[in-house]
């Protein structure tokens, strides 16, 4: 019990800096904008084939925002050593890791939902009808995505050029999350009963239980010196 | 109270201790002299548990840390010329924080006793950010003392002081000094390190090369020893 | 005696790999639909087979290290991934040359070829992780958990790419039995041990390197202390 309060404190702490400072949430979400911008010059915004590539595009936007904000994970806490303060306490050390999770996910999901309504006016997609589907689908990529992202940006903080390896290392192990996401995400705009999907929603869900479960084991290799 | 032996850390080729025993007593006062990179910061760093050591064994008040370290962790206070704390964070909070972490009864009413302790009344609310750096170290002890541990440990801690900084740290160390509390102290600043210190030990490339009693001690004829001793060194 | 050891493998891979050929291009009989570009299959497969075991490897010596902390592992897991990066650039050349004529195309979404496509690049990341680290000790330690986490990855990875997109891969070598002829088998597994001995063999050779580099390190450190 006082296990979980610890990590509730150390969660409450990354939002009460964040709130502060609004650093992280502002760029993440000028940058997903940014991106479904870009996209829109990219393609066609009033073609046909735009309802068949903007999960794609949503998606692209979510994932390169959440990698901006994985970056700033443990800047905080390096800077006055506070990674030191947090590893002193009498606590499990995995604490510290799901404290760090539990607040990226709720940033990346802050910035998905608010991405929604500007992904439905660019591309003209009607998304309040699958609304309920599809935070669902987020949330469980957001966990994919956040569990390994959070661990992996405990490496690129202590590494030279840290900031360009994160991506490196992550997208490559993120591939079966992303491609689930993508392809639930286009069933679902496209009205698929749930059945069609729910093999892409257990593809998440197996990928967040083993990653998160290993995350928990090699945590404390990373953190120690 | 603390009990060091044959205590060896080395990363990968490199060894940053080759064997360090100490024994300190309770409510001593013990100040570590040595050049930079004389592996100070491993050494507290290992009895505090933030680094597992390669060989060799260290037990604080009867538990052995490499069993027990979640337990010690309760006991142990660290001041380093980092302070630990979060700038964009007011001091309450950050006090309030660690109160938390370290599950102290009445977090609230702890961290305002400890702000007046250290003088930074009128300041609780203001953001860190916006601190001296005396203020910072200030803030900083009263962090490490937020769970009264009965060990403190400081690396460094007149490392960025201004003269009245320095004294302001030198009056909070004395009035930490009591009976019941065992500190450790690392430093290359001759004057600071002598002033406040019971025994005083000498670690140069990862081994201890003199131990002494401060009372046996000038300034000045401590500085002829620490000089012979990291001027032999290579 | 490992010295020993060692030179007996690389002579076995040696003579095996220009048995290998011979059953290759010679022995094995032309495919009637492929043709003879069908003969790069035996390769390709036995270095396909090879890059797998080269991952494993590391994933299994990343476990070793963590739990043992013995620099061997590291060196180990390090050199592994070397050769399954070569490896898989062998694969990634050979069976685009292979498709081509048979596919009509170099490249397929396939979803043994996106496999080891991302394979490549997790343990290209890897590599360059390592570089990027200069302390021993926290690159071993790093670099041992992108190995496990990159290797339990995979079949993940497969799965999801196989129901991506259906696979237009041949299935040669089905379960209920090879629908090769007999002289082809015997080519692939004549392939598959010279391969997988050329791997053994030049893993130990690339440990030993390694463990000469710090030899040299330590005698320098010796040498700048006496001087």
């Amino acid at each position: 019990m006082a296990y979980f309060s610890k990590v509730l404190h150390i969660c409450m702490k990354d939002l009460k800096v964040e709130v502060r400072s609004k650093e992280r949430i502002y760029s993440m979400m000028v940058f997903s904008l940014l991106v479904m911008v870009i996209f829109n010059f990219a393609f066609d915004p009033g073609a046909e084939y735009i309802r068949e590539v903007a999960p794609g595009i949503l998606w692209v936007a979510l994932i390169f925002s959440a990698t901006l904000g994985l970056n700033k994970t443990f800047a905080a806490e390096i800077d006055q050593d506070c990674l030191q303060g947090l590893m002193l306490s009498p606590m499990d050390r995995t604490g510290i890791y799901f404290g760090k999770v539990i607040s990226n996910i709720l940033f990346s999901l802050i910035i998905s939902l608010l991405t929604l309504p500007f992904f439905a006016v660019f591309f003209n997609i009607p998304l309040l009808d699958v609304l309920p589907q599809l935070v669902l689908v987020i949330s469980l990529t957001i966990i994919g995505f956040i569990s390994v992202g959070t661990l992996f940006s405990a490496i690129s903080v202590s590494v030279k050029g840290g900031d360009m390896m994160l991506p490196l290392l992550l997208f490559p192990i993120e591939v079966p999350v992303i491609i689930a996401a993508v392809k639930a995400t286009g069933m679902i705009l496209d009205g698929a009963p749930m059945m069609d999907y729910s093999m892409w929603l257990k593809v998440l869900t197996l990928f967040d239980v083993i990653f998160v479960m290993i995350a928990f084991v090699t945590f404390e290799y990373l953190i120690e010196e | 109270m603390i009990k060091v032996s044959g205590l060896r850390k080395s990363y990968g080729s490199i060894d940053a201790l080759r064997g360090i025993d100490l024994n300190v007593r309770m409510g001593e006062f013990l100040t570590l002299f040595g050049p930079n990179g004389a592996g100070k910061t491993t050494l507290l760093k290992i009895l505090s548990t933030i680094i597992a050591p390669t060989s060799g064994s260290v037990i604080i008040g009867g538990l052995d840390l490499k069993k027990a370290n979640y337990e010690i962790r309760k006991n142990i206070g660290v001041i380093s010329h980092k302070t630990f704390l979060y700038g964009d964070l007011s001091a309450m909070e950050n006090l309030i924080f660690y109160a938390k972490m370290y599950d102290v009864p009445n977090p609230k009413a702890r961290a305002a006793e400890l702000i007046r302790e250290v003088g930074l009344r009128g300041r609780e609310d203001h953001q860190v950010r916006t601190f001296s750096r005396g203020m910072e170290q200030r803030l900083s002890i009263a962090r490490a003392l937020i769970h009264d541990p009965s060990i403190i440990y400081l690396d460094e801690p007149y490392s960025g002081l201004d003269q009245h900084a320095a004294l302001m740290l030198g009056n909070l160390l004395k009035k930490l000094h009591t009976q019941t509390r065992t500190i450790i102290m690392t430093t290359h600043n001759i004057t600071h390190g002598l002033e406040i210190s019971d025994r005083i030990v000498i670690q140069i490339s990862g081994k201890i090369v003199y131990e002494g009693e401060t009372k046996d001690h000038t300034v000045k004829s401590f500085e002829k020893v620490y000089f012979e001793k990291v001027g032999k060194r290579d | 005696m490992r010295k020993m050891i060692t030179n007996l493998i690389g002579l076995a891979a040696a003579s095996l790999i220009i048995v290998a050929l011979y059953m290759a291009f010679l022995y094995a009989p032309t495919e009637v639909t492929m043709g003879h570009v069908q003969r790069i299959f035996y390769f390709h497969v036995a270095f396909a087979w090879t890059s797998f075991i080269a991952f494993f490897v590391t994933f299994a010596a990343s476990i070793a290290y963590l739990v043992t902390r013995k620099k061997f592992w590291d060196t180990v897991a390090a050199s592994s991934v070397e050769l399954g990066i070569a490896f898989s650039c062998i694969i990634l050349t050979t069976g685009p040359i292979w498709a081509r004529p048979v596919w009509g195309a170099y490249w397929t979404w396939d979803p043994r070829l996106v496999t080891t496509l991302i394979l490549l690049f997790i343990y290209t990341a890897y590599h360059i992780l390592r570089g990027a680290i200069t302390e021993e000790t926290k690159r071993a330690r790093y670099s041992a958990v992108i190995g496990i986490i990159g290797f339990l990855d995979v079949p993940i990875v497969y799965f999801s790419v196989n129901w991506w997109s259906r696979t237009i891969h041949p299935d040669v070598i089905k379960p209920e039995g090879a629908a090769l002829a007999p002289q082809m088998l015997q080519s692939l597994y004549v392939a598959l041990c010279a391969v997988t001995l050329f791997y053994l063999y030049v893993l130990l050779r690339r440990i030993r390197l390694e463990e000469l580099r710090d030899e040299v390190s330590e005698l320098r450190k010796k040498v700048l202390k006496e001087s």
